[in-house]
């Protein structure tokens, strides 16, 4: 029978199943970060419990810890002391760790592929809803919670059902300054956050085909915005050449090996999916979100929907209350919308192309009076490999604050957060109240978008730059 | 440590009518820089119950209605729990004394943190939420119940309607039973399982990035 892709990954790394329960499923790497984890390692102990395999498990510092000069003492005492958890952790259960020192570290999903630890065909799953991040390799990768983490410390397994499959094919070409971030934020506007609830997506098509690794990142990432665990893209020569050499990756005879079987993974033809959809890529605009969830896109040139218009009224509900929160008016565009700050960076577009992207657009100008502009890199390698290259200094001259690598502004649990009220808009991927600092109101938008909008301090449409 | 035993419970309903609440407005991620699971009843629904000062917002959050108060059956919009996987959202509904969430659907990482620390996710279909949505609104304190067993939940005004759920958690929050034990207990399924599937994956054979 044909497979998909999920199908034959799902397949390989099922261990057992009895009658009536889930499949216990076997785990190739564990990703685990400060945030997620310390519970999970306090349940081990108190059942006396070693981790399984430290060797398929690997930590590293992101969420928490500040984006300010790493010679500084971490300041806030509650993350202090959960980056402090996570080294002890990682001493007492023998688990390699990135931390915050690390020329290694990074955001656990950014440092992954980087380190060639993400592999076509396995299983990723980490106590982190972006984890899908590593399916653009053609890994079938999850998020999970904590009692999840520490099962899998225990035993390098998950119970888990199979899960439903959902095709998102992308034909055409994108057009000129509409990018992977365009491609996933349209997807979500049509499906609506819980449109995916259940499924795995699986990205094809032309346009897909032709984005580089860290884009197809992008997209991957933003799969549980659509509501599905897990996305994932079939492994190509762009995989391949995008893996090899890497510290991980396997080396000589053995990555002729891993090539030879990574080629068997792409879904067979007339394997068959429980939901598809397709998209137009020659139709797609930058998009920009407006709301409280990141459905709530529209394209850049669009209006803000009035609530006045919904059929349904839990949805219209929905939007009125996120206009409110927004301070936004029905029917107004969304170009002009004036912004206070303006964050590139995170798991979704943190990556050294994205920063190329923003660097480009910043050289030899300055952003907006009065705007702050916060460019976060993924990881110290990305930090280090932007500096090489001379970005640093171009976002310095043109303004912007640069920093150290983490998560940042993302989830603003480390200080770096918007005031009440404050507009930014952010590449990151979520937008919900509050995300981004109490009472900050969020859009989202890709790097070209995000670093247009700086110069001139309002939502700006990357395609009349100059 | 200990799994969940659930077997049933009863009471009034708690109105909720919001769709697509995510897990950053169940516990706001500057709450989640805690290294164990207790501790987090004020941190549920913080921004939405609380003004900056700390003082509970005027007229109260849902949860903070008089009311409401002491009822365990939260009745909310669809696709409750989307968003972040944190385990913390769980975790502070339970210290809070949340047993049951009554939705149209779930999201998927929710759903299952849920199940792992015994609240339950029980879905209905749309026209039995509006219904059961309008008791709550209405603060109606009669009492529904949930009986785990029949999988069974009994609406304020009597009707017994079944609801899903998955017969394997059903099993384990029913006898009680520890879910990371019974993975242990395929202890020889696992290492027959690692040595037919040799990974390429080493996280210990680092070699420095140039």
């Amino acid at each position: 029978m044909a497979k998909t892709i999920v199908q034959k990954i799902w397949d390989q790394h099922v261990v057992s199943q009895d009658e009536g329960a889930p499949a216990i499923l076997a785990i190739d790497l564990h990703l685990i970060h400060e945030v997620t984890s310390p519970q999970a390692f306090t349940g081990l102990r108190a059942r006396g419990l070693k981790v399984r395999r430290p060797d398929k498990t690997v930590a590293t510092a992101d969420h928490s810890i500040p984006t300010t000069p790493r010679n500084l003492p971490i300041a806030d005492e509650a993350a202090a002391t959960q980056v402090k958890q996570l080294e002890t952790n990682c001493n007492e259960f023998g688990i390699p760790l990135h931390g915050w020192e690390s020329p290694n570290q990074g955001i656990v999903h950014v440092i992954g592929p980087e380190l060639g630890l993400t592999q076509p065909g396995a299983t990723i799953v980490c106590g982190d809803s972006h984890t899908a991040t590593h399916g653009a390799f053609g890994a079938l990768a999850f998020g999970i919670g904590t009692s999840e983490v520490e099962m899998v410390l225990a035993t390098q397994c998950l119970l888990q059902r199979t899960p439903k499959t959902y095709l998102v094919r992308v034909d055409g070409r994108l057009q000129s300054g509409v990018s992977a971030k365009d491609i996933i934020l349209a997807l979500i506007a049509r499906i609506g956050v819980g449109g995916g609830t259940g499924h795995v997506f699986e990205y094809a098509g032309e346009a897909i085909r032709a984005l580089s690794m860290e884009e197809r990142m992008t997209i991957c990432n933003m799969s549980i915005e659509g509501g599905a665990r897990a996305g994932l893209v079939a492994p190509d020569e762009t995989t391949f050449a995008y893996l090899k050499g890497r510290p991980h990756a396997p080396q000589g005879a053995a990555w002729d090996e891993a090539v030879a079987r990574w080629r068997q993974l792409p879904s067979d033809p007339g394997a068959t999916y429980d939901k598809e959809i397709v998209i137009d890529a020659n139709a797609l605009e930058p998009m920009v979100t407006y709301g409280t969830n990141p459905g709530m896109g529209l394209p850049i040139s669009g209006s803000v929907p009035d609530p006045a218009t919904e059929r349904d009224p839990a949805s219209a509900r929905a939007l009125a209350r996120a206009l409110e929160y927004m301070d936004l008016t029905a029917g107004q565009r969304i170009l002009d919308q004036p912004v206070n700050t303006v964050f590139i960076g995170s798991c979704t577009n943190g990556r050294i192309s994205d920063l190329r992207i923003a660097a480009n657009v910043f050289k030899g100008k300055r952003v907006a009076s009065g705007v702050r502009v916060m460019v976060v890199p993924g990881s110290a390698d990305v930090k280090r490999q932007a500096e090489r290259e001379g970005l640093d200094a171009i976002f310095r001259d043109a303004g912007a604050d640069w920093r150290e690598a983490g998560c940042s502004m993302c989830i603003a649990m480390n200080g770096d957060q918007l005031a009440p009220g404050e507009y930014a808009i952010s590449t990151s991927n979520r937008n919900f109240e509050g995300r981004q600092g109490k009472g900050g109101r969020t859009f989202l938008a890709s790097p070209l978008t995000a670093a247009a909008t700086a110069l001139r301090g309002r939502i700006t449409d990357p395609r009349t730059l100059a | 440590m200990g799994a969940p035993k659930v077997e049933g419970f009863s009471s009034a309903l708690i109105p909720l009518p919001a769709e697509n609440v995510d897990t950053d407005q169940i516990v706001p991620a500057r709450y989640l820089k805690v290294v164990v699971k207790s501790g987090l009843a004020d941190a549920l629904f913080h921004d939405w119950r609380f003004d900056e000062d700390g003082t509970k917002k005027t007229p109260p959050f849902v949860l903070d209605d008089p009311r409401y108060a002491g009822r365990s059956i939260l009745v909310a919009g669809d696709n409750f729990g989307t968003g972040s996987s944190r385990e913390h959202a769980p975790w502070a509904l339970d210290a809070f004394g949340i047993k049951a969430i009554v939705s149209t659907s779930f999201a998927d990482i929710f759903k299952n943190n849920a199940l792992k620390n015994g609240i339950l996710p029980i879905v209905v279909d749309a026209t039995l939420h509006a219904q059961l949505m309008d008791v709550a609104r209405s603060g109606d304190a009669s009492q529904a119940s949930v009986d785990l067993a029949s999988a069974t939940l009994t609406t304020p005004s009597g009707a017994a309607v079944k609801f899903a759920i998955d017969p394997f958690a059903q099993k384990m929050l029913l006898a009680g039973l520890d879910e990371l034990e019974f993975v242990r207990s395929k202890e020889a399924d696992i290492a027959a399982h690692e040595r037919a599937h040799p990974s390429t994956i080493d996280t210990k054979a680092h070699r420095a990035i140039q």
